[in-house]
């Protein structure tokens, strides 16, 4: 296939994203300060169009680039998740980004920078093009972090992702030279062939180290130590991006290696997932318990969340992806409206993230109050909200595969992560009155409503998620 | 109505009411007004529409009527809903209740109204959904959904201590349910179907029955509730509001006792069988323990949650012995406890509205002041003692008949709590009731209000009325009993043979 059919064809959202992100460099950097609302804007058009691209293409699966990348059903489908994320991201980010004086032109091209090695990362089909994935999504995350640089938490938290992160690359180097090195391809079809009937110990090992770095950038135990400071110290809208976009990229390439890549060694590497999602579960349940700042806590939740969505993944069939995929995109709405709620958590001007100042908001703003509690009982997984259909579909497939006890320990780890959860609603509900929030902005506004009628209303019509993640597990298999 | 049979009608019909209070605004008290009628016309007209499912009910079936049945999230999940024997009587004393719920929460909630009725009413609409679920998903989403209005209710219109009783309520239901929706899960992997009705005939393997069997009653003990997992009852009830306390001992207790007759009795054959003594032994510790408990209480509600769980020990007893006089009795007594506990927490609800205490040693002598209440109240509690003549009777009686056939040793325990239910409460109705008016608070209180006179008239007719009169009941009931107990005979005949042949 000639390079320019494959580009307009296969690569279209990527292209859109890599010529756009170069154009709002050049116009802020003639712009200057000047330019913030203008590149923003272009910034949302962009990957607005980028969306546009993946959902009106309907090409077969095809690998392009030689085999270093894959244009799949189940790509098109996380890309998507990616998309809206970062495009709901930057909405969440303007109002705050203007109050804190952060009106700077680079926020938007980074996030657009970013998103584009997650769309690399989503479709990477042999090592070196996710570690080119991995790598540009990731820098561009540490410069976020640090965003608010007059800022001493926000500078640490971008300090200490980066040089955990560093960490975590050089052990994903490591492993994808182990594997390069035993299974002689950097291919995953290669890989795969060369370990469908006997693996050598050095791919194992290798697996070892590739798993463990991209638990790392899914914040999942016991890879998440970085979670809770990045998340507290990140400027707010920066954390909602990790939380939302960055996940979602980072739990697509998890599910493509080891579904793609070792399907022959699926024993090895499920005891591997298993351990992560109970420690995950567990981690992020019992963790969570004592947190007082509300970006700390969805730190935590976050966590928990990750492990209760490799359990789709544990049971490592057709139903257990598609379970990861509804989890993912019910897990995206949740976050993106929890988000939006806590940013617009400001009294009399000034930004406020305890949960104590919650207290009695159902009296003082019964809406967002009404929101946020759905928001929540969805986290917590009880039905009929959209969170209870998540974990319904993960529980499934750990089901039909055996894993009894795997489930269990879910459901029981959910059990106790719902009284935090409820916490919230109880501060809210049951508490004395703190201070009333000042008005949100429109934007924070809308996608807390939007986002919580898309819970509340799931169970009436879910098909149009059903159908496209059952889509995108059948093209993995 | 858009392919919808009147059963979706029932069940959604309060979220209409919903949709209305969601259009009113202002605190003025015309506007306290307007929701508190419309709630009351919400509810009163889904009891009308539900006696519609009564007078077209078909006593002679134990079929499944009114069905009605839609595709829903694809991969096996369907919208299915209707009614049998079992069910039908439970849609009824819901929506029946409810606007006794209501008029009993007229004057004494004052703060944050239309919240507290769109609560109601959400609730209301998902304890009908979870008696006419014909699909197992279906019924947990009622089943679970109905812990967030309940959660809210307590917390937020309950007494002092209401936060700890929420959580208490929500994570000790939560646990409970969940192990539920693994088993769930595990049928649904084995069956293929999430369909009541087909689960109904699905051959378990009788190692797998086991498993289930524990992780269902999980669930249900914890709602029943049975003793050990009982505590959350009376925290519960004693910080809930009058009408939560209502709905939650007449309605939302039902449901594990309905989940048993629904799940773990004809789905689990074997294992109900193999688990039955079980039951027995946590049902008589129950019947004995608890009602030991109630007699010491200084508390009112506590005191009558108490006596609930006692009560509910009868009902666990009477569905496992398996024959019809058992489980008939069980049922029964299910409704006639929804009718009558209900009426002894709505009994607490008027003097707590007057004197704003539950505690039994600040009352005494009202019966010179109020002689109607002490009317009413004195016929509660001989019918929840049991007096022939109430429901409380039929239902003691015939579950003890029942028992009596089953396990003679269990029934003679079990007899044995009747004698301490009549001793705790009547030790309670003369405290209360009788004595010396001698507290200066009590000089001045009020007998029963017009309101509170139609709110329990009703009440005071029905538990006489079945008490006497209780075929109208049994003859619902008696079809899809004797189905159960024909096919549960006949699947553990059948295992016996298989055995006997190896």
């Amino acid at each position: 296939m000639p390079f320019f059919v494959q580009l307009a064809h296969h690569f279209l959202p990527e292209t859109i994203l890599a010529v756009g992100v170069m154009a709002l460099i050049l116009i802020g950097a003639f712009r200057g300060e000047r330019g913030f609302g203008l590149v923003d804007e272009m910034a949302v058009g962009i990957l607005g169009l980028a969306l546009v691209a993946i959902a009106l293409s309907s090409t077969p699966d095809t690998s392009i680039f030689d085999g270093a990348y894959i244009d799949d059903g189940f790509s098109r489908f996380m890309k998507a998740l990616t998309l809206i994320g970062a495009i709901v991201s930057i909405l969440l980010s303007v109002d705050w980004l203007q109050r804190n004086g952060l009106e700077k032109f680079e926020y938007p091209v980074l996030i657009i920078l970013s998103t584009l090695g997650m769309l690399l990362l989503i479709s990477a089909d042999n090592l070196i093009a996710l570690y080119l994935g991995l790598e540009l999504m990731s820098l561009a995350l540490y410069v976020m972090a640090a965003f608010a640089r007059d800022d001493g938490r926000s500078s640490e938290a971008g300090l200490k992702y980066f040089v955990l992160g560093a960490l975590s690359s050089g052990m994903m180097l490591y492993g994808a030279s182990l594997l390069y090195g035993f299974a002689g391809t950097v291919s995953f079809a290669g890989i795969a062939a060369v370990v469908s009937t006997s693996a050598p110990i050095g791919v194992i090992f290798g697996l070892v180290f590739v798993l463990a770095a991209l638990a790392f950038k899914m914040s999942a135990a016991p890879f998440h130590m970085w979670t809770p400071d990045v998340y507290q110290g990140a400027p707010t809208p920066v954390t909602a991006f990790f939380a939302s976009a960055a996940k979602m990229a980072a739990v697509a390439i998890t599910v493509r290696i080891v579904i793609t890549a070792f399907p022959g060694v699926k024993d090895q590497w499920r005891q591997i997932i298993i351990f992560i999602a109970i420690a995950s579960m567990l981690l992020g349940s019992f963790a969570a318990i004592g947190q007082e700042n509300i970006k700390r806590l969805m730190a935590y939740s976050s966590i928990g969340h990750m492990g209760f969505a490799l359990i789709g993944l544990a049971a490592g069939d057709e139903a257990g992806v598609r379970g990861v995929a509804i989890y993912l995109t019910i897990y995206l709405i949740m976050t993106l409206g929890t988000f939006a709620a806590i940013l617009a958590m400001r009294v009399e001007g000034r930004y406020v993230e305890n949960v104590s100042d919650l207290a009695g908001l159902s009296r003082t703003n019964g809406w967002m109050a009404f929101f946020l509690a759905m928001l929540m009982f969805s986290l917590a997984g009880v039905p009929p909200l959209a969170g209870f259909f998540a974990k319904y579909y993960v529980l499934l497939a750990a089901v039909d595969a055996g894993l009894f006890g795997l489930a269990v320990i879910g459901v029981l780890a959910s059990a106790v992560a719902a009284y935090y959860y409820l916490r919230v609603v109880k501060v809210m509900y049951f508490d004395e009155p703190a201070p009333a929030f000042d008005r949100a902005p429109m934007a924070l506004r809308a996608v807390l409503g939007a986002s919580t009628l898309a819970l509340l209303g799931f169970w009436v019509y879910p098909s149009p998620v059903m159908d496209a993640a059952a889509a995108a597990a059948k093209s993995l298999f | 109505m858009f392919g919808f049979g009147i059963l979706s009608g029932v069940t959604f019909l309060p979220l209409v009411g919903v949709a209305f209070l969601l259009t009113q605004k202002g605190d003025d008290e015309a506007s306290l007004r307007n929701i508190r009628w419309a709630t009351l016309a919400t509810t009163l007209a889904t009891f009308a529409l539900s006696l519609v499912i009564w007078s077209g009910f078909d006593t002679t079936s134990a079929a499944f009527q009114f069905v009605e049945e839609k595709n829903w999230l694809g991969s096996g999940l369907v919208y299915k809903m209707g009614v049998d024997g079992f069910s039908m009587p439970f849609v009824l004393l819901t929506t029946f209740l409810m606007p006794f719920a209501i008029l009993a929460s007229w004057d004494s909630i004052q703060k944050r109204v239309k919240e507290y009725m769109i609560a109601f009413l959400v609730l209301e609409t998902l304890m009908i959904g979870v008696f006419c679920a014909l699909d197992i998903v279906l019924f947990y989403l009622f089943f679970e959904g109905g812990l967030i209005p309940m959660f809210l209710i307590i917390g937020i219109w309950g007494g002092k201590r209401r936060v700890y009783a929420s959580f208490k309520f929500f994570l000790y239901t939560l646990v409970g349910s969940l192990l539920m929706l693994v088993a769930i899960l595990a049928m649904y992997g084995k069956a293929g179907t999430t369909d009541i009705t087909v689960l109904l005939h699905t051959d378990f393997p009788k190692e797998m029955q086991t498993w289930l069997w524990l992780a269902f009653f999980a669930s249900f003990a914890v709602k029943m509730p049975m003793w050990p997992v009982h505590t959350w009852l009376p925290d519960a009830h004693v910080e809930a509001p009058t009408a939560g306390s209502v709905i939650l001992a007449a309605i939302l207790l039902k449901m594990g006792g309905y989940g048993f007759i629904r799940f773990s009795l004809p789905m689990f054959p074997d294992a109900s069988t193999n688990f039955a003594p079980l039951i027995y032994a946590l049902s008589v510790i129950a019947i004995v323990y608890t009602s030991l408990v109630a007699l010491v209480q200084e508390d009112i509600k506590k005191l009558i949650a108490y006596s609930s769980v006692a009560h509910m020990g009868f009902v666990t007893m009477g569905l496992f012995t398996l024959n019809a006089q058992g489980m008939q009795g069980a049922i029964f007594q299910m409704i006639s406890h929804g009718l009558v506990s209900g009426a002894l927490f709505l009994c607490v609800g008027v003097i707590y509205d007057r004197m704003h205490t539950r505690e039994i040693s600040a009352y005494g002598g009202l019966v010179n002041r109020m002689p109607i209440y002490a009317f009413v109240f004195m016929l509660f509690t001989m019918a929840n003692v049991g007096l022939p003549g109430t429901t409380g009777f039929i239902g003691e009686f015939l579950s003890l008949t029942g028992a009596f056939q089953a396990n003679s040793w269990v029934a003679l325990i079990a007899t044995s709590g009747v004698v301490l239910s009549a001793a705790y409460a009547l030790y309670l109705y003369r405290r209360v009731i009788f004595g010396v008016l001698d507290k200066a608070s009590l000089k001045n209180i009020t007998d029963l209000t017009p309101r509170e006179i139609a709110i329990f008239t009703p009440l005071v007719l029905l538990t006489l009325y079945y008490g006497i009169q209780p075929q109208a009941i049994l003859n619902a009931t008696q079809a899809s009993v004797d189905n159960l107990i024909q096919t549960h005979t006949a699947l553990i005949d059948a295992v016996k043979l298989a055995a006997a042949g190896q």
